[in-house]
């Protein structure tokens, strides 16, 4: 019993942790710049891409191919949002859902052309394969890994957040922006670091979730509505908010499939419904 | 001090009160989709989807153009209306044709009230989330019902009888359904036309263009948004309907979100808030794909991807707001003042 429970927490845990790598950076620049931006799931394919490209062609190892991903995918996520994004910030709704489900498809027509429209496998390192004596329950090493590195993840994040100057300008600009300029705090910069940070972090999360997700080049709309749904139920701009959410729903998520494997999802969706008809700002948002 | 012009004099006045008169080119789409019937009697299976498509393109523009909702759920009327022609029909209780479309627009409009009446008082990214989240709802809702609704698999095999007794459906050459899918979007296209014009209409777009003044000058906001949204739905399981009897099956496609995002593409590439934006965006991106998409589908997405990059940066008018662009470029050209 108690083992059965166990290994559903770490399950839905680990999948939990990916939802939130890759979330985590969506929430701050939604919050951040009130942008819709439906091309976060891209980048994060995009990352994994680079990532499991790079341990097949340059040999590198899965930590540094991770760095790899972060890296570039932030530099070219920073290109886009010089170039691009930053003349959306301040047009409707809809011209950025639009704006960005037209980079989506790019994405996946690029990468099509590019890689192939096949599943890349991630070359997972032998010590992460196989099973861990945890004492009450034996689980999956990798699982506990994603477990770790989403806290270690998440912990650094909270520091970063509250803890740094950088951090503290970005809590500011996500009160309320004008103010926060009006300040003399740099607002562009301040977008643009976030931005690719943000999309470096779903970079690593893609990468690290490509196990058990897959990684073709439809992933990016797959799991768009997933990412979404962790980011409004959390509440924008909260990392504590995204943080519980993820494990919510990736615990939810993992019961519920193995126990309702048909219409898991249709409650799921019940119930982020309710919640935002509750709390439209999501569990941990200000209201507006 | 001369008297002030009359009213009727007044070029404003005169603009607003002429401004729901039918223009010269407006029989010109009609005379057009006839003259398809008569040159292409080859493609009429195509003509229905496009016929369709602008029907369901012209709801959302109800909703999104003129009252401003930004919704990417809106297959969810779409699939309602689909089933419940399809439902009817398989499970032998009802299949005249027209009576099934009232009963379309009648199931979605009342899921367009019932959602919309808790939907809309919100905005933004949460409107998004949750038009979103009852669309995919409705969705597994039709996954698992598998005895009403036949799951994955859809309903197959739904017999409509002859329209009026006497045309019947050839699902072959679908010249009949052809001619009555365009008498339908005639009719609906009508209704549409003299609804924005009309004060409610006139409204909408007061609360697309600034809310908080509707609110101040006393308008009844969300009523009218609500209002708006179940007449869109109503429409849009009317499209439904329609696509549902041409092809006689429904599945879940009806309901997806390739739907939902596909219609928002046309509409926006046709240019929204304008009646004949769902015309041309449908034509263009209809013709276009029917031809790109299986010969090139990844150009194709490639290209659509470009196409929307560009109308969100450059051309927030679509097609038509291209063409008024050209026309004032060439007014100011002409007139150099």
């Amino acid at each position: 019993m108690i083992e059965n429970i166990a290994s559903m927490l770490l399950g839905g845990m680990a999948a939990g942790m990916v939802l939130f790598i890759v979330s985590v950076g969506l929430s701050v620049t939604m919050g951040l710049m009130g942008f819709v931006n439906l091309a976060h799931g891209a980048f994060a394919m995009l990352g994994g891409y680079i990532i499991v490209l790079s341990m097949r062609h340059w040999g590198v190892g899965f930590a540094a191919a991770l760095a790899i991903g972060f890296v570039l995918t932030a530099a070219i996520s920073m290109v886009f949002e010089r170039l691009l994004y930053s003349r959306l910030y301040k047009a409707g709704e809809l011209d950025q859902v639009l704006f960005t489900i037209g980079l989506v498809f790019m994405f996946i027509a690029g990468l099509t052309v590019v890689v192939g429209p096949e599943n890349q496998p991630v070359p997972i390192p032998a010590e992460l394969r196989g099973q861990l004596n945890l004492g009450i329950v034996q689980y999956r090493t990798y699982s506990i890994f994603l477990i770790v590195v989403g806290i270690v993840i998440a912990v650094g994040l909270w520091l970063g957040f509250e803890r740094t100057r950088f951090g503290a300008q970005i809590r500011a600009a996500v009160d309320n922006r004008r103010m926060a300029e009006s300040l003399g705090i740099n607002i562009d910069r301040l977008f643009a670091i976030t931005f690719g940070f943000g999309s470096g972090m779903a970079a690593i999360g893609g990468g690290l979730g490509a196990e058990f997700l897959g990684l073709d080049p439809q992933y990016a709309l797959k799991y768009l509505v997933f990412f979404l749904i962790v980011v409004s139920v959390g509440g924008l701009g909260s990392i504590f908010g995204v943080f519980w959410a993820s494990i919510i729903i990736g615990v939810l998520d993992f019961v519920l499939k193995k126990y309702v494997p048909q219409g898991g999802t249709l409650f799921i969706y019940v119930l982020t419904i309710m919640l935002l008809l509750w709390r439209p700002q999501g569990l941990f948002g200000k209201p507006q | 001090m001369s008297a002030p012009a009359p009213a009727y004099e007044n070029p404003g006045a005169q603009a607003l009160t002429g401004r729901h008169r039918l223009r010269l080119w407006e029989p010109l789409p009609w005379l057009l989709a006839l003259a398809f019937y008569f040159l292409f009697p080859r493609h009429l299976g195509f003509g229905t989807e496009l016929l369709i498509t602008v029907l369901f393109a012209l709801s959302l523009d109800l909703a999104l153009g003129y009252a401003g909702i930004v919704t990417l759920g809106h297959a969810a009327f779409f699939g309602a209306g689909a089933y419940t022609v399809g439902m009817l029909a398989h499970h032998g209780i009802w299949n005249e044709p027209i009576t099934s479309l009232f009963a379309a627009a009648a199931v979605a409009a009342a899921i367009g009230f019932a959602s919309g009446l808790v939907l809309l008082r919100t905005t933004g990214l949460t409107l998004l989330m949750l038009t979103l989240c009852t669309m995919a709802l409705l969705e597994e809702a039709a996954n698992l019902g598998h005895d009403w609704t036949g799951g994955f698999d859809g309903l197959t095999g739904i017999t409509i009888p002859p329209l009026f007794g006497l045309f019947e459906f050839n699902p072959l050459f679908p010249k009949v359904q052809y001619l009555y899918i365009l008498g339908v979007l005639l009719v609906c296209f009508v209704f549409v036309r003299t609804l924005v014009y009309s004060p409610f209409g006139q409204s909408l777009t007061g609360i697309r263009e600034n809310t908080l003044r509707m609110h101040a000058v006393g308008a009844p906001v969300r009523t009218r948004l609500i209002v708006c949204y179940t007449i869109s739905a109503a429409v849009a399981g009317v499209a439904g309907g329609l696509w549902a009897q041409a092809n006689a099956y429904v599945n879940l496609s009806t309901l997806g979100l390739d739907r939902a995002a596909t219609v928002l593409i046309i509409l926006v590439l046709g240019g929204y808030g304008r009646l004949y934006g769902a015309f041309v965006g449908a034509v263009a991106y209809m013709v276009l794909a029917h031809f790109l998409s299986k010969l090139y589908p990844t150009a194709w997405q490639l290209g659509l991807g470009l196409m929307l990059v560009i109308i969100a940066l450059f051309f927030r008018g679509g097609i038509l707001g291209m063409g008024d662009v050209i026309t004032n470029w060439l007014r100011k050209l002409r007139a150099p003042s």
